[in-house]
């Protein structure tokens, strides 16, 4: 499934509303989420899972290719945990 | 750093402040998206939202796990799990929020 069949889907169920309206609001859920994480902050969605930031230290890396080594500066990455009923639900709960 | 946790009702007020709809309405079309993906998630399909991530399901073989506290060995079954791959701009966006 990618964006679009999503905005499809909803405008389906949704038909008093604009496919531009849907296509706002789905962007708006998502730029949300990277805002948050882009603060710091987590986001929890109770059933379907959190989104969080985590903290990457600095450490000495090394370019493959060459076997060269470089320093790789401290990061933040995003990371996702899977909710307990949607890990369920996959498997077959 | 923030250390806020966001929830459904944020997401739902965002929605609400973009478009015109009822702050229930906006509450339950955040509800529909979520539900969405995870249908299409337990069918099996992978969620591929251009600009914010991919959800991907991965299957796992069965293996022998252990108790780490009793040392006991118990059988671990195949199962599904679902990974989040984040884009290059969610990955971006996020390195450079988070430096100081």
């Amino acid at each position: 499934m990618i964006r679009s069949e999503l905005i499809q889907k909803l405008s389906e169920e949704n038909p008093h509303l604009f496919q531009r309206d849907v296509e706002r609001i789905v962007n708006t859920i998502f730029d949300e989420i990277i805002e948050a994480m882009a603060k710091g902050d987590r986001v929890e969605l109770r059933g379907f899972g959190a989104f969080s930031v985590k903290k990457r230290d600095a450490r000495a890396g090394r370019n493959p290719r060459t076997g060269e080594s470089v320093a790789v500066d401290q990061k933040h990455v995003p990371f996702f945990k899977t909710g307990k009923l949607l890990r369920d639900r996959l498997n077959g709960g | 750093m923030g250390e806020k946790t966001l929830t459904r009702m944020d997401l739902s007020e965002a929605v609400y402040n973009s478009v015109g709809l009822s702050r229930n309405e906006s509450a339950q079309l955040v509800e529909s998206v979520l539900q969405h993906m995870s249908d299409a998630l337990v069918s099996g399909e992978t969620v591929k939202i251009s600009s914010f991530g991919t959800f991907s399901v991965r299957a796992k073989t069965a293996r022998v796990g252990r108790n780490p506290k009793t040392g006991e060995e118990v059988p671990i079954h195949p199962r599904r799990v679902l990974t989040f791959r984040p884009s290059h701009l969610m990955k971006d966006r996020v390195a450079a929020g988070n430096k100081r």
